[in-house]
């Protein structure tokens, strides 16, 4: 390892900062347009063309705002928890796959370089890790504000995202056993190619049940609505942001997008294939091009679905949401795992009996 | 593996720490500092703040964490099983069996004893008040 | 001691112990109960980072998830349902100091004793090719297959009794009354 593939990793990590935080502004935006389109309004259309900039605008004057600090909070963790949060945000990224590697010539020895932060061979563990970590600034920044909305706020976030955390694990097991790795290169590797010619061999269509529990955990992993109970703002003002204002708001604010952004790519990676997808025997840049291209479409239209199903279901009530998590999506991604185990393990390995 | 692979998440780390901490910081430079007390105290819809926020927490809570821990495990050997189940084949897949079932075990239990129960009280409270037929509760 | 310097690798393992070593001595001398379970988790993390060095991604990663993730939550909520308090607790500090400190440094002994007799400069060597993951997964499920299976019933013995202290089922007298209660 020499100065170049330092300068390579710099370059990576560069890029994916940049990404996350313009993927940020665009999902703002596309999603205030979506979602005013759904309710037959025109949403921001006066900060730059189609009102683009509308994000950028918002984040400037936070900026400006008064970062007010309320006189019963315990300083040191409520400062702490707006770093927090982002941190799990940016990290988890780096695992994922954006397209395929190519080569490059620097200081006289050629390089491949990969279209991926790190090629960790426990990537899909890190990815749940990662994600686990995200409670942490929820319930800090409940605990410290040293007010009643925001604790009651932080507590119901944490319950619920172990609750769908378990299911979301449960239904990537399959995805494991599919790829028989957990780094994320692998399990994309193990999606390409068709069946048949025409079928792409993602994991969605063999186990369109785990994608589905997985969508719904994710949603409310992200506390989007309908599972956004930790900021219902009827019932508990903020929620556990209540006591935040300024850019410290800023930062929960852009770390529940990056959130949405990151889960939208993992499940696009993990079940739609990543981004594998036709090339046309093209050749060259446009062959490196396309991958991307692909990846984003798909990590798109799943954002998309995450704005569609925000703009029309209500929100759970609290019953509700543990009852679908345990009594729900963690039977159901239990038995399917077995299911699943035993009908691949029967074309595998012939019959227990043989 | 080697640690190599660590060096983005390690730059990564970095970088977030010292984008958080610059942009927090800007932020307090650029913005007014006009502290009032009505400003300084715990927002609540306007009302003067009573009752410090350290009321107890229902009990479930605690149970909801307890079987996470379970479930968390549970995920943690299935991965490790399921990157070997080619080579472990037919014996793999039973003893994870055993394994699962007595998780779904562990589930049931937990369910039939109520701790996956959240608001029976005022739902039960509700149907005696309004007159509602006792389906809701099969 | 030069050739120790000069390997980075060990730069970060002094760091990280360094790390673990104070956010240990902080969880048992801080004054809030919050602020101790959250050195409890840098000292975890770092630890995480130990078993990284040592090349066990996938147990670096468990713990990470399982005693970060889940357990140290598990602590918070206990907190959260006893009480939430903001401030530090003066009954927190426990007046024995010198008998305590001495237990730790015995337990430090035993421990960092029986790891250099057992292992001394033996160099570990692995058990076969493939990740961390894979090796583990062959062991769990072949030679440790049945302190695998016994671990689930651990789990289900853990969760009952958990249950049996925490939830007291309420008598069909009790039910009634609570019944009553409600018409009324």
């Amino acid at each position: 390892m020499d100065g170049w593939d330092v300068a390579i990793v710099i370059v990576k990590v560069l890029v994916v900062f940049a990404l996350l935080l313009a993927a940020t502004i665009l999902l703002v935006w596309i999603e205030r347009k979506v979602v005013a389109d759904m309710q037959n309004r025109i949403g921001p259309e006066r900060a730059g063309p189609w009102g683009i900039l509308q994000t950028l605008a918002d984040g400037l004057k936070l900026l400006f705002k008064e970062q007010i600090r309320p006189n019963k909070v315990e300083v040191g963790m409520y400062l702490l928890a707006p770093v927090l949060t982002l941190l799990p945000a940016f990290l988890i990224f780096m695992v994922i796959p954006i397209g395929v590697p190519f080569t490059v010539t620097l200081g006289g020895v050629e390089r491949v370089v990969s279209m991926q932060g790190t090629d960790l061979n426990v990537g899909l563990l890190y990815i749940l890790a990662m994600s686990s970590l995200a409670v942490y600034a929820v319930v800090l920044a409940g605990w410290s504000s040293g007010s009643k909305y925001p604790l009651l706020g932080g507590v119901r976030a944490t319950a619920q995202a172990i609750s769908y955390e378990a299911a979301m694990g449960l239904a990537l097991v399959p995805v494991v056993f599919y790829a028989g790795s957990l780094s994320i290169s692998e399990i994309v590797a193990a999606q390409s190619g068709t069946w048949g010619g025409i079928v792409p061999r993602w994991n969605i269509v063999p186990l369109f049940l785990s994608f589905v529990i997985f969508f719904i955990a994710i949603i409310a992993e992200t506390n989007r609505a309908p599972f956004d109970l930790v900021e219902a703002e009827q019932e508990i003002v903020g929620g556990f942001h209540t006591e935040y204002s300024g850019f410290r708001f800023a930062c929960f604010f852009l770390a529940e997008y990056i959130n949405m952004f990151n889960m939208s790519a993992i499940a696009a990676t993990l079940f739609l294939g990543g981004w594998n997808g036709p090339t046309f025997g093209l050749t060259g840049f446009v062959s490196w091009l396309l991958p991307i291209i692909y990846f984003f479409i798909k990590t798109f239209v799943l954002i998309f679905i995450f704005m569609w199903v925000r703009a029309t279901l209500p929100r759970f009530r609290y019953d509700q949401l543990m009852t679908l998590g345990w009594k729900r999506l963690i039977p159901a991604a239990l038995l399917w795992l077995v299911l699943s185990a035993v009908v691949v393990g029967w074309r595998q390995f012939g019959a227990p009996w043989t | 593996m080697n640690l190599a692979d660590y060096l983005p998440i390690a730059i990564m780390l970095l970088l977030v720490i010292v984008f958080a901490g610059a942009s927090i910081g800007l932020g307090n430079l650029l913005g007014p500092r006009r502290p009032t007390p009505e400003k300084l105290a715990p927002y609540e819809c306007g009302i003067v703040p009573e009752l410090e926020p350290s009321q107890r927490f229902p009990v479930k809570f605690y149970l909801v964490a307890m079987l996470f821990v379970i479930f968390d495990i549970e995920i943690i050997f299935l991965f490790a099983w399921a990157v070997r189940f080619r080579e472990l084949g037919w014996f793999g897949l039973a003893a994870v069996g055993i394994f699962t079932a007595l998780v779904i075990e562990t589930l049931g239990y937990v369910w039939k004893r109520g701790a996956l129960d959240w608001n029976i009280p005022r739902r039960a409270r509700y149907r005696l008040s309004h007159d509602v037929a006792d389906e809701e509760a099969a | 001691m030069s050739d120790w310097f000069s390997e980075p690798a060990n730069w970060v393992f002094l760091v990280l112990a360094l790390v673990i070593a104070v956010s240990a001595v902080r969880v048992v001398t801080s004054t809030n109960v919050v602020h101790s379970a959250l050195f409890l988790v840098l000292a975890l993390g770092a630890t995480a980072g130990l078993f990284l060095l040592l090349s066990a991604e996938f147990v670096a990663w468990v713990l990470v998830l399982v005693y970060i993730g889940a357990v140290i939550v598990l602590f918070l909520f206990g907190i959260m349902i006893t009480r939430a308090p903001t401030g530090p607790n003066v009954e927190m500090d426990h007046r024995p100091r010198a008998p305590a400190a001495m237990a730790a440094f015995l337990m430090f002994i035993v421990t960092a004793g029986s790891g250099l007799t057992a292992f001394g400069d033996q160099e570990i060597t692995r058990l076969g090719d493939g990740t961390s993951t894979e090796l583990i997964g062959e062991q769990l499920l072949q030679r440790f297959v049945i302190p695998f299976e016994v671990v689930s019933f651990v789990l289900l013995a853990a969760l009952i009794g958990g249950i049996t202290l925490a939830r007291r089922d309420a008598s069909p007298a009790e039910e009634e009354a609570t019944e009553e209660e409600v018409q009324a």
